[in-house]
């Protein structure tokens, strides 16, 4: 019955042209097989499938849409609460150039995400909407208000969406000076200036502690242009908001960004900086993990794409605090030129830092009533490294058909925090170099390979395990990765592709294992069918500040995907 | 489910009977370029279907994390003057990564000297709209704003593909 007014909404409107139906359609089907040696297991299914349907309807200043999912059961490495079909998300909504109001289910961000955001990102089961109401205002030009009010994605169990407890509410507002001023219209300096204020309520059922219901998270943003160069930043803090993830003490919360960058045509420079503290800002304050997070706290680094660098070291933000630094420059040797040669040649080098912030407790005392644990402030940062990635890659194409990319990477992560291995304590440090080269063999066909080497820094000292070289030192956590692609493609329909990630340097003998993997893929204009066979090593997979486990797996997949 | 499954129902017999109706008009069944307002990586707030632009539009959706995106756009870039001169192209880059990136995405484009006009979508609105299973994948759109061609993947070569699909367009 609660659908029936979707029917009378869109009923009448089929009826004239102007409409329009688009969306998209994907498939995941998994047949998994034993395999001991990689510690991979059959599911008793067998098989299993994921399935996606969205379709966005919009006629005129009407708007509709709505996404059938299906798992039957869930593919491997998914969170555990995802079965059965139904509806994930739905909403109705009218817009002008006014207003622009959603009811039912929607997607929001304010300012850079540290107060509120609520995405989607399917490959790794991650979906916190929002559902509840938006109400989105232009007045003039330039101006822009958002209002929002709903309960959040938890999870879909039975073909049934599942929410989080606590209701999430949230205003923002943000004008760019130039769009609204008439005067400012041509002056050489762009300035926008935006402000957020989120508050999430939810019932307190702790009877030993008096836990705030109303939590708050407000701060402002800025962002500055003048020719070639870009300043902009954002500030919030957060209420007292004692939770499982932060052992229900009553600081305040706060979280910082601030980029600074110049560029010209040929050459690109950024600094960054972002500092967090007790910043963990959900609708249900005993949930953890990826759940019904409100707001967005990515780490500050490059996202790298290459297999051995991205899957086996990644590193999350620590939320309960970190403070961190990035610098990235591209620059681009001109055409013509003795290094451009004769297409130009690009050069980019990123380095990012993260580090624990320092938490002062001299003048507390942790067995007051305030519950407060510690003071910290904003880029107060210690020695303590978490996190470090020093990476170069050049680009040179030596003819019409020839090109390379050189790769290093070395890359350091502070095991004990950002906790990315059981077979090791303390830094994990590697270095990898990745030889890309890709030949046009003619109109159509190209082949392109990836040559990639892992090294390990070994660690001296007092180690009782069995592969201890008295000289130098003992392999920490799984040693040495080499891994070998090879992709021949026919453009624009087919491609195969070839690839072995093998763990040579694994101090323990046996578990130097192959990984080989193929896969073939058609293509026909946005139709997309993938199959692959073979072995895949377990790994964090991350895409933005959110990470999924995948296990270890050996078998088939199958994934088809289609947009209309 | 009862009620999930009469909704669908109805909805598909609507959306049937909108198709024929166009087919019998002799139209075919075409997807226009959605309206969502974006900003530019200068900050500039746009209107995707609103861009005011004269000659056809590829909506090219990439990532500064997507090799073979860039790839595609670095080897479009090799040609698009030529491109521009010969049909009156434009390339929009819709850059799709999140606030992670995001501030990769003006070193990136003025690093490799790109001319592309260049959108950010960091929470996926356009892509959404657009039904973007993954990138890259590439639109070719029409001087009406109807999507003619589209892409889901790159491998050297594409770019022909690409072009002949807008010379056909210039021709008409």
């Amino acid at each position: 019955m609660k659908y029936f007014f979707f029917a009378i909404f869109f009923s009448p409107l089929f009826f004239f042209s102007q409409a329009n139906i688009s969306g998209n359609i994907e498939s995941t089907f998994q047949y998994l097989n034993n395999d001991s040696l990689i510690g991979a297991t059959q599911p008793d299914q067998k098989g299993l499938i994921n399935s996606y349907m969205n379709v966005f309807y919009t006629h005129g200043k009407f708007k509709a849409g709505l996404r059938v999912e299906s798992y039957l059961p869930r593919i491997q490495g998914y969170p555990n609460r995802f079965d059965g079909t139904g509806i994930g998300m739905r909403y109705v909504g009218y817009a002008n150039d006014l207003v622009d109001v959603t009811l039912g289910t929607f997607y929001e961000q304010f300012g850079s995400g540290l107060a509120l955001r609520a995405y989607e990102d399917r490959a790794l089961g991650y979906d916190n909407l929002l559902d509840g109401m938006r109400l989105i205002v232009r007045p003039k030009s330039g101006v822009v208000l958002k209002g929002v009010y709903g309960y959040q994605r938890l999870s879909f169990q039975q073909g049934k969406l599942m929410y989080g407890d606590g209701i999430v509410r949230g205003l923002d507002g943000e004008i760019n000076l130039n769009e609204a001023v008439k005067k400012l219209e041509n002056f050489p300096l762009t300035m926008v200036f935006g402000t957020s204020f989120v508050s999430k309520f939810q019932v307190d059922d702790d009877p030993s502690l008096v836990l705030p219901k109303n939590v708050g998270a407000y701060g402002a943003r800025a962002k500055f242009r003048y020719k070639n160069v870009t300043l902009d930043g954002e500030y919030i803090i957060k209420e007292q908001d004692p939770s499982n993830d932060n052992s229900k003490i009553y600081n305040y919360g706060h979280a910082s960004v601030i980029n600074l960058s110049y560029t010209k045509k040929g050459l690109g420079i950024l600094l960054s900086g972002k500092s967090v503290d007790n910043m963990s800002y959900r609708s249900d304050r005993t949930k953890d993990l990826q759940d019904v997070l409100i707001n967005y706290l990515p780490s500050l680094n490059k996202t790298h794409t290459y297999n051995l660098v991205s899957t086996l070291y990644p590193y999350v933000t620590q939320l309960l605090g970190e403070v961190a630094f990035q610098g990235d420059v591209l620059y681009t040797f001109k055409k013509g030129t003795k290094i451009g040669g004769k297409y130009g040649t690009s050069v980019n080098f990123n380095v990012s830092t993260t580090y624990q912030p320092i938490k002062h407790t001299s003048s507390i005392n942790p067995i007051d009533s305030t519950g407060v644990a510690y003071i910290t402030r904003p880029f107060d940062k210690s020695d303590s490294l978490y996190w470090r990635d020093i990476n170069i890659n050049v680009t040179k194409k030596i003819n019409k058909n020839l090109s390379f990319i050189f790769s290093y990477f070395n890359i350091t992560i502070n095991n004990d925090v950002a906790k990315i291995s059981n077979d090791a304590v303390g830094i994990i440090s590697s270095h990898i170099g990745v030889i890309e080269a890709a030949y046009k063999i003619n109109k159509t066909h190209s082949i392109r390979t990836e040559l990639q080497g892992m090294f390990l820094e070994k660690e001296k000292g007092n180690y009782n395990g069995s592969c201890l070289d008295e000289e130098k030192g003992f392999i920490k956590d799984k040693g040495n990765w080499a891994t070998l692609l090879v992709e021949y493609s026919i453009s624009p329909s087919y491609f195969f592709s070839f690839m072995d990630q093998y763990n040579y340097g694994n101090p323990i003998e046996s578990k130097r294992i192959h990984y080989p993997i193929i896969t073939c893929g058609y293509i026909k204009d946005a139709t997309r069918f993938t199959v692959s066979y073979g072995r895949q090593r377990a790994g964090l997979f991350c895409v933005g500040g959110v990470c999924r486990f995948v296990p270890a797996n050996n078998g088939l997949t199958f994934s088809f995907t289609q947009s209309f | 489910m009862k009620t999930y499954l009469s909704f669908l129902i109805i909805f598909l017999s609507f959306s049937h009977f909108f198709a024929q109706n166009e087919i019998e008009n002799n139209e075919a069944i075409t997807k226009k370029l959605p309206s969502v307002k974006l900003k530019d990586y200068k900050g500039k707030v746009v209107n995707t279907a609103e861009l005011g632009l004269k000659g056809p539009i590829i909506f090219s959706f990439w990532a500064t994390w997507c090799a073979p995106c860039k790839k595609e756009l670095n080897a479009i870039n090799d040609l698009y003057s030529d491109w521009q001169a010969e049909t009156g192209v434009t390339l929009v880059a819709v850059s799709i990564d999140d606030e992670k990136t995001k501030s990769q995405v003006a070193i990136y484009v003025d690093g490799k000297a790109w001319e592309y006009i260049v959108l950010l979508d960091p929470n996926g609105d356009f892509k959404r709209a657009m039904g973007v299973n993954n990138v890259p994948h590439t639109f070719l759109v029409d001087t009406d704003g109807t999507i003619v061609y589209s892409h889901n993947n790159y491998a050297p070569g594409d770019e022909e593909k690409l072009y002949e699909e807008i010379k056909k367009l210039s021709l008409k």
